[in-house]
């Protein structure tokens, strides 16, 4: 058993953010200094916050905190345990830098009703925390609503037709997911155990109907519909109508992650990792994310939208952390885990590359960007890095979380989901590094752009080249996404209680 | 046969009530369908009273003399039942209420519609 | 320390003998007429939660009127259930009439004393039937709080008039049904006090006489709630009545007689009687499953948003029949929440909708263009009563859904457990579509016009409690709803 401290940092680290909504309001688009002053005041004390208790979890502790009985058995409780800590550890650092860089895409753009995009922001970061430090399932849907309804305004920012759209499209694949599969079979569970809180020992270890168990299986694997899992993956590529900063953190590391997060928890801390390896349900789940890993890139390599084909590579990279769950084993797992990290530094790289190239040029598809690199050099070369990592190639993050991936398709003796990471790394690498190729690499008739050097913003480009270096950084000191998912996976997998 | 000789007050106020509830849902007129509500309301006061009534029974008030030696024995099983009576102008005041409330708004119904058929009044409100 | 013995009769009293007193002075000063009403409603409220505590703190509260003993006299009994649904009337009631100051002053102008008068008669009628412990008087005052409901309805708009008409109609063959029924026990046992009767009428359970009582009484609440399939006198009596009426009416008629429902099933009858002896909690509950179906698809197509609310309350109503004839703990427990819940969402809703035709002028969904942008406070409580219709937590209608569900499941009917999804999906879809024209379209006019403060005050109270009872639903059901739900089932 875990050593365990009460504090109430775990509700504080997820409140805050929602605390500071009042005051962003109230500052309003007067006081835009101000404004942003809040946001980044609110999100350093989160980092903080969240910082000041990773000690105490690489100490193998872990802290909770139980907020309101809601119904018998069932409260509203805070644990952070090593896992959440690494996915509050990524949303938290990530959330300064959009901040900073949402400031020059904002401002750049000079778009209307900033007070509001940064107010749900701040609510939607509470959210993502909330769910990072939920003790039980119940909370967990909780925050995950929360975070559902407070990137609605984020998603249909323009509030045009195609916002419109699109913004019932995402409501109804997140919410129609969640109240019609995860919402029933959370109460059956429920039901069936008594209780909601996550245990690596699992809550439906006494079940012994395989039927049973697989139903509950997908519905929670399909119901999170947020983890883009096909076919409930349609919402992404809609969602790609906000403005790039809420792409860049809500759809390529909170919102998403959120969805693989939950299915991690639920195959880790509701079903079990003996409890699946006994009954033989994890098969099913990786031939789902096998699956989804392959078609998305594929449709991927056909997007000439900038954007849209991040959004389905997102769908692609999002299914390998389903699938390092489901394959079970202590290396798959950490290599899941690690690729939430891993992944998140890398997309937000070069979805932040994408605003800026927008905001410099207003181009927003691939086959206008001919020589880009010319004009956008810095920008460009983050982006290289940032799809380096994407892809899974040395020298960045990204190819830490593969190689462990791969080594826990081989621990796991699934053979042919070895195949599938591999087969999707080379498409990978052919939907991206062309982009980067033709933007350095092309005669000058080709070039669509003018020599001279025209960089965005320095509030947009600054962050950039900072997730950029820390997706090299992390190549070389991946210690505390590593140490915490290694310790998560042990847990997980029964060498700590 | 039997059954419905001796329960014969049983009867009645059911085909009372019939009566009445097919006016209430049947007529087109309002007026008679507030006169079917009438009818529809004292089948069950007739209900009531009936059930409290008794052959041969008288009402029960006890007599005292006006002399001094006339003190008769109380004989509880010759009186009805005074309470089904009593609910009664409890319901007979609830019924009256209603009916006036009802007589209330056909007429405003009338005033705004100058009809009291249904259908008519149907037509006006739905175009 | 006051005393508080003679609370449960101040409760009914004082709007009872308030109402004679509006009366006579709005024949002196209209503008006495609103505020007496909040005074006399805010004595009420605080007797009945202070009542409440008082039950909660040492059980059930008998109280003689007149200090007849039952069987003979009428009692008020005040037991956990009734408790809460008596401190939801008040508090409602109080809540309502606030709000209703400026609605009532622009849309009635020449009947405000008529107007505050019956108000005041239909919470007594209310709270009457919900307080007495006898079976008449419970006829009584349900006519009592229907002939108001009549008026107000017809105060309003004439196109109320006909509508009004149909409820006065199945309002009467209901109650009257009901008066039948009891009458059937009165022959059956002598007596009309509802503990006595309890205490009668388990020897005579192979009677079929009890079983025509039980029906009887049963379907003439449900034509009372507006139970499917008797529920469509409901949709336009509610539309068209008057804002400050419907505030009131919507949240509470239905469920007074959801409450009445519960009372007869487990005071009057036991749980055992209703459902082992009686085959009837399969068809019930299929019913309430297509009340709430219908109801939820009957709202997605209304164009009038009012008219909308009205067609979810008949869901809803489904909700709680449904609940509570799912014959265990859980269905029951979530009925009695939902009781305290739907009245406060309906109520947040209601206001909210009151304050938009208000300051718009009109209740169609297309007169919604740009609301969000015109009237922010008013739409974010909308939206906060909204999410507690679709059940996202930490809103309370999220609590009385989880135990339905879980009722359902574990009686393994998962008909009702549909419809329950069904209903949150159509919610979701109703509300996001109020959202979409209310954010996406741009109004005529674009400033900010947000309602008076009278009417925030209240709306934002509710929004406010919502998500207050959401969040200690635990402690609610812990305290006072585990100790109504009957024994043993």
């Amino acid at each position: 058993m875990l050593e365990s401290i009460t504090s109430i940092k775990p509700l504080l680290a997820s409140m805050v953010s929602l605390a500071t909504v009042p005051l962003i309001v109230l500052a309003g688009k007067h006081k835009p200094n101000l404004r942003e002053g809040f946001t980044f005041g609110a999100g350093l004390i989160k980092f903080g916050l969240v910082v000041s208790m990773l000690g105490i979890i690489l100490d193998s502790k872990v802290i909770e905190y139980s907020l309101f009985e809601v119904l018998p058995g069932l409260a509203i409780a805070f644990r952070v345990d090593s896992f959440g800590m690494l996915f509050a550890l990524v949303a938290s650092t990530l959330w300064l830098v959009t901040s900073a860089y949402s400031i020059g895409y904002m401002r750049g753009l000079d778009e209307h009703a900033q007070t509001r995009y940064f107010a749900f922001f701040a609510v939607a970061l509470s959210a993502t925390i909330g769910v990072a430090f939920s003790a039980n399932l119940f909370t967990l849907y909780l925050f995950y609503e929360i975070l559902s309804l407070a990137t609605y305004p984020l998603v249909t920012h323009h509030q045009d037709g195609e916002a419109r759209v699109s913004g019932r499209k995402y409501l109804t694949y997140i919410l129609g997911t969640s109240i019609g599969l995860v919402l029933p079979a959370m109460l059956i569970c429920y039901n069936l155990a008594g209780t909601l809180d996550f245990s690596s020992a699992g809550i439906l270890a006494g079940v012994d109907s395989r039927g049973l168990l697989l139903v509950l299986l997908l519905m929670f694997v399909f119901g999170f519909a947020k983890a883009g899992i096909m076919p409930f993956h349609g919402w992404l590529p809609a969602a790609m109508v906000a403005p790039t900063p809420v792409s860049a953190l809500l759809h390529a590391v909170a919102v998403v992650k959120v969805g693989v997060f939950s299915i991690f928890r639920i195959v880790t801390g509701v079903f079990g990792v003996d409890l699946l390896k006994s009954m033989h349900l994890n098969d099913i789940v990786l031939i789902i994310a096998a699956i989804t890993v392959i078609v998305a890139s594929l449709i991927a390599l056909s997007q000439d939208g900038l954007k849209r084909r991040l959004a389905f590579s997102t769908i692609g990279q999002l299914s390998y952390i389903v699938m390092g769950a489901a394959l079970l084993s202590p290396k798959g797992l950490t290599g899941g885990m690690l690729h939430i990290a891993m992944h998140a530094f890398g997309k937000i790289t070069l979805f932040m590359c994408a605003g800026a190239i927008f905001v410099a040029t207003g181009k927003k598809y691939i086959s206008e960007m001919v020589g880009i690199g010319r004009r956008m050099p810095l920008t460009m070369f983050a982006f290289l890095i940032g799809s380096l990592s994407v892809i899974g190639l040395p020298p960045t993050g990204g190819f830490i979380s593969k190689w462990f991936l791969v080594l826990g398709t081989l621990e796991a003796e699934q053979p042919a989901m070895l195949f599938v990471l591999l087969g999707s790394s080379l498409l990978n690498a052919a939907y991206f590094l062309p982009i980067v190729y033709k933007a350095f690499f092309c005669t000058p008739e080709e070039s669509m752009f003018a020599e001279k050097i025209q960089e965005a913003p320095t509030w947009c480009v600054a962050p950039l080249l900072l997730t950029a270096l820390v997706s090299i950084m992390l190549f070389f000191y991946p210690q505390p996404f590593a140490n915490l998912a290694m310790m998560a996976a042990q847990g997980f997998t029964g060498g700590l209680r | 046969m039997e059954l419905l000789l001796a329960k014969y007050n049983y009867w009645i106020y059911a085909l009372i009530m019939m009566i009445g509830l097919y006016g209430m849902l049947a007529k087109n007129n309002l007026i008679k369908k507030i006169i079917g509500m009438g009818i529809f309301q004292t089948g069950i006061i007739v209900f009531y009273v009936s059930t409290g009534a008794k052959r041969g029974g008288t009402i029960p008030i006890i007599e005292h003399g006006h002399g001094e030696e006339v003190h008769e024995v109380i004989k509880a099983l010759d009186y009805v039942n005074p309470l089904p009576h009593v609910l009664m102008l409890t319901a007979i005041v609830v019924s009256v209420g209603t009916l006036g409330v009802a007589l209330a708004i056909a007429l405003r119904i009338y005033t705004e519609y100058n009809t009291l058929h249904e259908d008519e009044i149907l037509e006006r409100v739905n175009d | 320390m006051i005393d508080t013995t003679q609370f449960p009769a101040l409760i009914v009293v004082i709007p009872l003998l308030s109402a004679f007193i509006v009366c006579m002075a709005g024949c002196f000063n209209r503008r006495l007429c609103q505020p007496l009403t909040v005074l006399a409603l805010a004595g009420s409220c605080w007797a009945s939660f202070a009542t409440l505590g008082q039950v909660v703190k040492s059980g059930a509260i008998h109280y003689r009127l007149g200090g007849w003993a039952p069987p003979m006299g009428i009692e008020y009994v005040i037991d956990h259930l009734n408790g809460l649904v008596l401190v939801v009337i008040t508090t409602v009631a109080l809540l309502a009439a606030v709000f209703a100051k400026i609605s009532v002053a622009e849309e009635l102008p020449t009947r405000i004393n008529l107007f505050y008068t019956l108000y005041l008669l239909l919470v007594t009628g209310l709270l009457g039937m919900t307080i007495t412990g006898d079976a008449f008087n419970l006829y009584v005052l349900l006519e009592i709080s229907a002939l108001t409901t009549y008026a107000l309805i017809t105060i309003g708009q004439p196109r109320a008039l006909h509508a009004s008409f149909n409820y006065l109609m199945i309002g009467t063959i209901g109650a009257s049904l009901y008066l039948l029924g009891v009458g059937h026990l009165y022959i059956m046992t002598g007596s009309l006090n509802i503990a006595d009767l309890a205490v009668i009428l388990p020897e005579l359970y192979s009677s079929r006489a009890i079983l025509v009582a039980f029906i009887l009484i049963m379907v003439g609440i449900w034509a009372k709630m507006a139970f499917f399939p008797m529920h469509s006198w409901l949709p336009n009596a509610y539309t068209y009545a008057p804002n400050g009426t419907s505030c009131l009416i919507a949240p509470l008629m239905t469920k007074v007689s959801v409450y009445i429902m519960l009372r007869v099933m487990f005071s009057l009858f036991t749980p055992a009687y209703v459902y082992q002896y009686l085959s009837m909690a399969n068809a019930i509950v299929w019913l309430a499953v297509i009340a709430i179906i219908s109801g939820s698809l009957l709202a997605l197509a209304q164009k009038d948003f009012k008219k909308m609310l009205t067609y979810l309350i008949i869901a809803e109503v489904g909700y709680m029949v449904g609940g509570a004839w799912l014959a265990n703990e859980y269905g029951i427990t979530g009925a009695i929440l939902h009781i305290l819940n739907d009245a406060l969402m309906t109520l947040c809703l209601f206001l909210a909708a009151g304050a938009i035709i208000y300051k718009v002028g009109g209740q169609q969904l297309t007169d919604l263009k740009g609301i969000f942008h015109r009237m922010p406070v008013t739409m974010t409580a909308f939206m906060v009563g909204a999410l507690s219709m679709i059940g996202v937590p930490p809103t309370a209608g999220f609590f009385s859904k989880w135990y339905l569900i879980l009722g359902g499941i574990q009686a393994a009917r998962w008909e009702f457990v549909t419809a329950l999804l069904f209903s949150s999906l159509v919610n979701a879809v109703l509300f996001f579509r109020i959202i979409e024209i209310g954010y996406f379209e741009t109004p005529e006019d674009k400033g900010v016009n947000e309602a008076p403060l009278s009417m925030l005050a209240p709306l934002l109270l509710v929004a406010v409690s919502l998500v207050v009872v959401g969040i200690y639903s635990g402690d609610i059901v812990s305290t006072i709803i585990q100790y109504a739900v009957p024994k043993g089932i």
